[in-house]
């Protein structure tokens, strides 16, 4: 038996290779158990094959893996029972039913006809499906789609549950329902990881790990990365945020000015003592009427900011 | 102008796709070279060597000389020499020969009396073709230097099995082979290509369903199906064309199971080589064929050139057009049929194996 270690993923120097393409590159991981963990990163920045590597799915090119005690690459066999999978795309049968899809689930992890019927109750129960008991899974909407699939994913029990971009086809209040579950999950001891693209759902997770073009910039709780930009944050509002951009953004000091609305969103490294100064100068330079504040840092700015320094450093 | 700017878009791109798709383009050459060289050399109406037995009771130098003389017209090839009528009857039933010459005791005699045939032909008559090339070998002379030129014929020919000719006793269970290989290997061809194309695959390869499992599972429901089409064909043929059924329906289910598992299994290998449901189609129709020319169904097997009767072995639907014209027709046992049943088996297991070794439970 393995021993348990405070770690459900223990990963060092993660590695994928497609051809010229380095899909994950030397990553670094420490999931500690029963907690969500978020990876956050844009498309292509090697969540999903990261995940599939975790589950036995893909071949590390190099470095290894130790997931729930067993070792990555190794026996994939051993692992698959104990790990719950849901795919980014719907995996399950459209043409089957939603009860059906559960009783092929429950007979491929070998529950006695007692406890398949029982657990099957619980999780239609549970996941909000009685009433499409017995609809084609093809037919349903994103979110009930998304309830079935993570119904099929948890229902052998599994320690640790991979989930592969699950809010992506489903609206924000079927999304929020999702997270609360996931949280019950975790309460109940069950490990997740979890890869998204959307910030407030990174918000949410215990640990946060962000990825960027195959690389881990970021690592910890989303409130400390918040804490430990590095950077200063100016919000400038202005009648015409466009000329304002472009004012700013001929100041050499700035790591990116973002657009939102009527607003700006500046970034300026923290070695800078006095960010307000350089902008309220360089639109004052270009006679832009505006006013300028420092806020706290947003996940999209930590996001911003240590993709900036991944760019930086490889160029 | 713009519309011919868009219908060159539309060209283009259809183009660019069938570049990338490598089985197709495979298939746009294989198909038409492939199938015109074995449509050219299995349409072949001057059937050689076919197999045959002689029992030579009579044993006189007429006789012999007789028989050298049926050699070498290459017609027949004499690979079994037995005793009696009865033992050619024997060779017959289990398909070894298709045709047998008997040559009575008393053979001098009758070569000189007109009214009698000097010896007989006895003829596997499920296939009609077979029936007309020992037909012309009847009018073949026989006798002393001065007797030869007798006008009548001189053996008599005796088509066992389908003595009337009747084509719909050859074709309906040579039809069952045909229609079973287009259904189950298609059948299995897209099963594993579906899954993948539809995302299933991903998840199901991450459950601890093991792969001999999911290719099992997936082919055991499809031989029922199977069953129950024989069992239509079959009943069909009965009642419409009057096709009799001389062994029993047990011994036609257990070849048919044989032969079902060995096209599924061959299905499942397609499925784990094709990337699209399109290119399984296209796979299986590439099987179709053959199994349509080469088998025997149409043209005589022993007349096919060599090279093509080495890839008619190859092929299920070969073996099985033998068990069911012998079980169907001739009455043969599956015992005296077991070659076949073993090849059919060998098969199975050649093809499975394949299957569940090219299948790979990761994505990489």
């Amino acid at each position: 038996m393995p021993t348990q270690s405070e770690f459900a993923i223990q990963a060092k120097g993660l590695t994928k290779q497609f051809g010229k393409l380095i899909a994950v590159n030397h990553l670094d991981l420490d999931v500690p158990r029963a907690q969500i963990y978020g990876f956050l990163g844009p498309n292509g920045s090697g969540k999903s094959t990261t995940i599939r590597m975790l589950c036995g799915l893909l071949t590390p090119s190099d470095g290894s893996a130790n997931v729930l005690g067993i070792d990555v690459p190794g026996d994939a066999n051993i692992l698959k029972p104990k790990i719950g999978y849901m795919t980014q795309k719907f995996s399950l049968y459209g043409d089957l039913t939603v009860h059906e899809n559960l009783d092929f689930i429950a007979d491929v992890y070998s529950f006695s006809r007692a406890d398949k019927n029982s657990r099957i109750a619980e999780l239609l129960a549970k996941y909000d499906l009685v009433d499409q008991k017995n609809q084609f899974a093809g037919t349903m909407s994103g979110g009930q789609k998304q309830r079935l699939a993570l119904a099929c994913a948890v229902l052998h029990r599994p320690e640790l549950l991979l989930l592969d971009e699950p809010t992506s086809a489903v609206d924000p209040k079927s999304r929020r329902d999702f997270w609360a579950r996931l949280f019950e999950l975790a309460d109940a001891g069950t490990t997740i990881l979890v890869s998204t693209h959307y910030m407030d759902e990174a918000e949410r997770c215990h640990r946060l790990a962000i990825l960027d073009h195959g690389s881990k910039v970021a690592d910890g709780p989303p409130a400390e990365l918040q804490s430990s930009t590095g950077m200063s944050i100016v919000e400038v509002l202005a009648d015409d945020p466009f000329a304002a951009q472009s004012a700013i953004e001929t100041r050499p000091e700035i790591v990116s000015a973002t657009q939102l609305g009527m607003r700006l969103r500046v970034l300026i490294p923290e070695r800078f003592d006095k960010p307000l100064d350089i902008i309220r100068d360089a639109l004052a330079k270009s006679g832009i009427e505006a006013t300028a504040k420092l806020v706290p840092a947003s996940l999209e700015d930590v996001f911003v900011a240590v993709t900036q320094k991944n760019t930086e450093r490889s160029n | 102008m713009n519309a011919l700017i868009k219908l060159f878009a539309v060209m283009r791109k259809e183009l660019r796709q069938l570049r990338r798709d490598r089985i197709t383009l495979f298939m746009i050459v294989g198909l038409p070279i492939g199938q015109i060289i074995l449509f050219g050399y299995a349409i072949n109406t001057d059937v050689r060597d076919l197999k045959s037995a002689v029992a030579n009771e009579a044993n006189t130098h007429l006789s012999r000389q007789f028989i050298a003389e049926m050699s070498e017209t290459q017609v027949v090839e004499f690979t079994y020499s037995v005793e009696t009528a009865d033992d050619l009857e024997r060779l017959l039933r289990s398909g070894k020969i298709s045709i047998g010459v008997h040559i009575p005791p008393d053979f001098d005699r009758r070569v000189v009396d007109p009214r009698r045939a000097a010896a007989h032909l006895l003829v596997d008559g499920t296939d009609p073709t077979i029936v007309g090339i020992a037909n012309q070998l009847a009018m073949m002379p026989v006798g002393f230097e001065t007797t030869k030129l007798r006008p009548q014929r001189s053996l008599e020919v005796r088509p066992y099995y389908n003595p009337e000719r009747r084509t719909a006793v050859n074709i309906v269970p040579g039809l069952i082979g045909i229609i079973l290989t287009l259904t189950m290997i298609l059948f299995t061809a897209v099963a594993i290509v579906r899954e993948r194309e539809r995302g299933n695959l991903e998840l199901l390869i991450n459950t601890p369903v093991s792969t001999s499992q999911l290719m099992v599972g997936k082919i055991v429901p499809y031989i029922a199906i199977g069953l129950v089409q024989v069992a239509l064909i079959v009943g069909v043929g009965q009642l419409l064309f009057d096709v009799p059924l001389r062994g029993t329906m047990l011994e036609l289910y257990i070849a048919a199971a044989f032969f079902i598992s060995a096209n599924l299994s061959l299905g499942l290998f397609i499925s784990t080589v094709a990337n699209t449901q399109f290119q399984a189609m296209q796979l299986t129709v590439f099987v179709l064929l053959p199994s349509i020319l080469l088998s025997g169904f149409m043209f005589p097997f022993d007349g096919m050139p060599i090279a093509a009767q080495y890839i008619g072995e190859i092929l299920p639907n070969t073996h099985f057009i033998r068990l069911t014209r012998g079980i169907m027709l001739r009455d043969a046992s599956l015992i005296e049929l077991g070659s076949e049943l073993l090849v059919l088996a060998v098969f199975t297991v050649v093809a499975m194996t394949g299957a569940i070794l090219r299948f790979s439970r990761r994505l990489d």
